[in-house]
């Protein structure tokens, strides 16, 4: 599918690019992201590094008692790779002091909440260096909805998402991101042996091929048929895009002025830069 | 007619900043007048940025204001074509091109089709032009368009038949498309340029900006395209540039000779033909 096999120098040209600009020109020159050992903010601090130079790049790994200890191992393998600053502040004590007022809490509760530590650790961040947070969630997860409102999708500015996983790879290829992380399955890991693929019950090439014709070409159903998809298929990706939506704008206000934020009062966000 | 040099500016504007812009503008200007060159062209809304959704109103120009006073007064040096937003006596806001050359406005151009689809929200915005005319200029025979003008054919058309040798498009292009060996809407505006340049024997300066408007970048490629459709110079890709042209009047007149589409193109032929259309079209 050519629109899925993308061009990646020019990616890359226009990413480093956004980062570049995006950042320094709201006055800063730093950036701060998480670093979780895989591919996606692997590919982002590489991004980073060399639009904004290594030493202006903060990567922080946030693991859990839980998480796979060779997260940590990759996540510091690729700051070594591009040369960023990095550290190491474990979540576990904020997270079990919480659920130890809810010890009932399921997967998803646990999930969650650390994905929204993690979060106000690179927010806190944010402050302590002045320096801005990267995103790091793809094209398909933000589709998908799989990623935690106000926690992981929570950023300044996302390079990457834009790119559905099948380009991830392809860019951390070219950028030379460590082979393990770009070999490793996919994982939230948010507990022992969790993969992405296996909870969403189907592969990211499976899906980003659907998804670029559904979303990008605006296929209709039939047309995805007649292309040789399964219907359930369809129809499960397009409910979760549709379910996940909420996720993806901004919090509903009640109008009741003449001039409603985002309604009828609309700025870019990049207003007076 | 005489051979002449125009620059084209591949800036970087800020978005909603006049002050800032003209400042840039300026720099440009001097540059470029130092450098002994006739013309500079600057991109769609150079004084203002692009994504201005609210802000129009706000940074909105009188065509007496004392910005367009001081462009008009660099004018005496070289001549200037530039973006901003006009506002007129009765508050209407205008996606505009200026010509200025001398100290005058030698030309106004209001862009006639306001882009509203994909990531466009113009007319929401914006007024409409409703002209599309040529003008005489000390270097020949020009016509102005605004970026999605000349994706109409009729534009380019209708300039060519008023007598423009000179396409001069200023553009605020956003760059999509990252699967071919070069951007997509780079490689769609070339083969636009081009094809305009060639079945109108007319030359195309076309000058984009570059920078990033709430991630959305601009992609450059500032071009001249000679009237063979051969593009001569090309400026950087998401870079700012200064892109020099010369403008070789001998090879207008040649090409003008060697494909004499656009003498033989019958204006009879046309009108009655459209004439037709639009009749039918309103039964």
């Amino acid at each position: 599918m050519a629109g899925l096999t993308a061009n990646t120098e020019l990616l890359r040209q226009i990413l480093v690019g956004f980062v570049r600009d995006e950042v320094r020109k709201v006055g800063i020159r730093k950036a701060v992201l998480g670093l979780s050992g895989g591919i996606d903010s692997a590919l982002v601090v590489f991004i980073a590094a060399e639009a904004l130079g290594p030493e202006n790049v903060h990567a922080v790994c946030m693991p859990y008692r839980s998480s796979n200890p060779e997260s940590e191992a990759h996540a510091g393998l690729v700051a070594q790779a591009c040369g960023v600053n990095f550290s190491v502040v474990p979540i576990t004590p904020m997270v079990d002091a919480y659920f130890e007022m809810f010890p009932d809490a399921d997967n998803m509760r646990r999930g969650n909440k650390m994905a929204r530590e993690r979060m106000t650790i690179l927010f806190d961040h944010s402050a302590r260096l002045s320096a801005l947070v990267l995103g790091t969630s793809n094209k398909t997860e933000l589709l998908l909805g799989y990623g935690t409102l106000y926690g992981d999708m929570a950023s300044a500015l996302n390079p990457v998402g834009d790119l559905y996983k099948t380009h991830i790879w392809q860019l951390s290829e070219a950028m030379g991101v460590p082979r393990e992380v770009i070999n490793k399955q996919p994982s939230a890991d948010l507990w022992a042996g969790q993969t992405d693929e296996e909870e969403l019950g189907f592969s990211y090439r499976q899906v980003d091929e659907l998804l670029y014709r559904m979303v990008d070409q605006r296929l209709t159903r039939e047309e995805l048929i007649a292309a040789g998809f399964a219907a359930e298929f369809i129809d499960t990706v397009h409910a979760k895009i549709q379910n996940s939506h909420f996720k993806r704008r901004l919090p509903v206000i009640a109008k009741v002025s003449n001039r409603t934020i985002d309604r009828d009062f609309r700025y870019a966000r990049d207003w007076g830069k | 007619m005489s051979d002449f040099t125009a620059v084209l500016a591949q800036i970087k504007p800020k978005l909603g900043c006049v002050a800032d812009n003209l400042a840039l503008i300026e720099g440009r200007i001097q540059r470029a007048i130092t450098d002994k060159a006739d013309l500079i062209v600057f991109p769609e809304l150079a004084l203002t940025g692009y994504f201005l959704k609210d802000l129009v109103p706000e940074v909105a120009l009188r065509t007496d204001s004392p910005e367009i006073a001081r462009l008009r007064e660099l004018s005496r040096s070289i001549s200037i074509a530039v973006g901003f937003v006009e506002v007129t006596d009765d508050y209407r806001f205008f996606n505009t091109a200026l010509y200025l050359e001398d100290g005058v406005i030698l030309h106004l151009h209001r862009k006639v089709y306001l882009p509203t689809y994909g990531l466009f929200d113009e007319q929401r915005y914006l007024a409409r032009g409703e002209r599309f005319r040529a003008f005489h200029t000390k270097f020949g025979r020009m016509g102005l368009l605004i970026c999605e003008d000349m994706w109409h054919l009729s534009a380019s058309y209708i300039l060519a038949m008023d007598g423009a040798t000179t396409l001069i498009c200023l553009s605020s292009s956003p760059g999509r498309g990252v699967e071919g060996d070069t951007l997509g809407s780079a490689e769609a505006w070339q083969r636009l340029t081009s094809t305009t340049a060639m079945f109108l024997n007319s030359r195309v300066l076309y000058c984009n900006r570059v920078g990033f408007e709430d991630g959305i970048n601009f992609w450059g490629g500032s071009e001249y395209v000679a009237p063979s459709g051969e593009s001569l110079a090309r400026g950087r890709l998401l870079e700012e540039d200064s892109v020099t042209a010369k403008l070789d009047e001998g090879a207008l007149r040649r090409e003008r000779i060697f494909s004499p589409m656009l003498r033989d193109e019958n204006l009879f032929v046309t009108m009655q033909e459209l004439r037709r259309i639009e009749r039918e079209r309103r039964l």
